[in-house]
């Protein structure tokens, strides 16, 4: 069974020399799409990606970066709307690169879809009154 | 059929009055027909919750022992200037005042993250907020500085007092430059990558009454959840411009000076907004009852998202160098589809005001007069129409010779 997930990965100072992420592939035949990345020799570095694949290779690739120190998230643990903040104004919906924002046509509501987030950060500044929060 | 502002008060105190959103009266009009509806229904409430810049708040602190004299002096709240050019203990806070150090566009483009806006919302929350005064000392008033934390529930007076708010229809932002641009219209991206627009449409208060033959001076209304009163007409009030067979404005017309008692408003409806790029700023929850006094007045309140059109304005070239023109016009049914075509281009459009909110104000105004907790006032001066020969006109610069 084929899954994909849209995962943040924080690597430790110690680790940011080594080439870990390019052995997804190698060795555990996945595939990955960078969606953002800032990784400098000696400082902590991150790395936004959506990694597809076999699941049981999926489990052993992620095994694999959790045993050489890779902290992981899932995306939407940090991508965040604060809910008491939002307005339903409706400013990120044209603005979103990926679509994750739409317009319930009934309610007009409006609706986060975490699963299209890529975690750009376009929408944090952009939102007037700064409901949406991200946390790498 | 015309019935008077007292009758209607009449059936609220009775708990009879039939009372409808903007919204559901399109569907009641069409049903049973204009007249019908107009002889059944007492008030049609509106609503419209989005940033307007032009809002502030009046505060009266309390006289501090010794007295101090802000008049001529400086006050600081939570480090954003307040106006002191008044009475020794009144100063004024503008929605769009900001911190001395903020970095403003210098770091392109600006956050704007805190400014008068946000204290308004934080002060209508309960929120202690921290003074800083100084004052030059006179006889009379000698202390020169003062430094307290200050809450709503103690100090005298809390008056939001909008100088321009509700504005009757507003014109849809794109971007022709090929550089991303920072508006008051949000985030535009090149080459019509997105067009914002402004108003809630078929339920904002003055697209319901175009020619201003309901809400006047005096109507009392919903203002940022707690009750208010339309003052004034507001700033740039432009009644005399192009208009639709229904009498609605095609471009921006109308606007209310609103006041109200920020001690019985709720942080909801005044949220502190920042701008990217632009500044910061209050958006405003504003709620204005019509009453149906005339076939005529319940007519207008018909208006559908369909039949008000806005203008398409370039903001990268013709807003700020103040070229006529535009890019088109759009309905407010085409914004809210979310796309609309220009210069046959598909572009993706937004909407700074929310509906969403719109729809909830309307609807707890409703639910006041439903309740008999919210009569309707008699306007004490009806705002000018197009006859009173108002109309705004750009500034004409003169050279200041030395």
């Amino acid at each position: 069974m084929d899954v994909s997930q849209r995962i943040v990965l924080h690597f430790p100072p110690r680790i940011t020399n080594q080439s870990i992420v390019c052995r997804l592939a190698k060795d555990f035949d996945l595939s990955f799409n960078i969606l953002k990345a800032s990784v400098t020799p000696g400082e902590e570095g991150l790395m936004v990606m959506e990694l597809s694949g076999d699941q049981r290779n999926y489990d052993k690739g992620i095994q694999y970066l959790t045993e050489v120190g890779v902290k992981i998230q899932s995306l939407s643990q940090d991508v965040v709307r604060n809910e008491a903040r939002c307005t339903h104004c409706g400013a990120c919906v044209n603005l979103c690169p990926s679509g994750a924002f739409s317009i319930d046509p009934e309610t007009r509501n409006v609706l986060f879809d975490h699963n299209k987030c890529v975690g750009c950060g376009l929408c944090v500044k952009a939102c007037p009154p700064r409901a949406m929060e991200l946390y790498f | 059929m015309a019935k008077t502002i007292a009758e209607i008060n009449q059936k609220i105190k009775q708990g009879k009055a039939v009372v409808v959103t903007a919204e559901e009266v399109i569907d009641i009009a069409r049903e049973k027909g204009v007249s019908k509806a107009a002889e059944e229904i007492d008030v049609v409430t509106t609503g419209t919750f989005s940033p307007m810049c032009s809002s502030g708040l009046f505060l009266n602190i309390g006289h501090s022992t010794p007295r101090i004299k802000f008049g001529g002096g400086k006050v600081y709240l939570n480090d954003v200037p307040a106006y002191t050019g008044l009475a020794a203990m009144d100063i004024f806070l503008g929605a769009t005042a900001l911190p001395d150090d903020d970095p403003r566009n210098k770091i392109y483009p600006g956050e704007f993250r805190y400014g008068g806006g946000h204290i308004i919302e934080e002060l209508a929350a309960g929120k202690d907020i921290r003074l800083e005064a100084i004052a030059y000392g006179t006889d009379c008033y000698p202390r020169r500085k003062l430094e307290t934390w200050i809450n709503i529930n103690d100090i005298n007076n809390a008056i939001l007092f909008n100088i321009r708010n509700a504005y009757q229809n507003y014109e849809v932002g794109v971007n022709l430059s090929d550089r991303m641009i920072y508006t008051y219209m949000g985030v535009l991206k090149p080459e019509l990558g997105n067009a914002n627009y402004c108003t809630s449409g078929q339920l904002s208060p003055l697209l319901n009454d175009p020619y201003y033959k309901a809400i006047g001076i005096g109507t009392k209304i919903f203002l940022g959840g707690g009750v208010g009163y339309v003052a004034w007409h507001g700033t740039q009030h432009n009644p005399d411009v192009p208009r639709g067979d229904n009498g609605v404005p095609k471009e921006p017309a109308g606007a209310l000076a609103v006041i109200g008692d920020l001690k019985q408003m709720n942080p909801e409806w005044l949220v502190g907004t920042s701008m990217l790029g632009y500044g910061c700023t209050l958006t405003v929850g504003i709620g204005i009852p019509i009453p149906v006094l005339s076939e005529e007045i319940l007519r207008y309140t018909t208006v559908t998202d369909a039949e008000i059109f806005a203008p398409i304005i370039d903001y990268s070239e013709a807003y700020p160098k103040m070229k006529a023109g535009n890019l088109g016009e759009v309905s407010y049914a085409e914004l809210k589809s979310g796309h609309i075509k220009i210069q046959r281009k598909d572009v993706p459009t937004a909407s700074l005001s929310s509906y969403y909110k719109a729809q909830e104000i309307a609807n707890i105004l409703k639910g006041w007069i439903e309740k008999g907790e919210f009569l309707l006032t008699e306007p004490a001066a009806p705002l000018p129409g197009a006859e009173s020969g108002i109309t705004i006109k750009p500034l004409k610069e003169r050279p200041v010779m030395e």
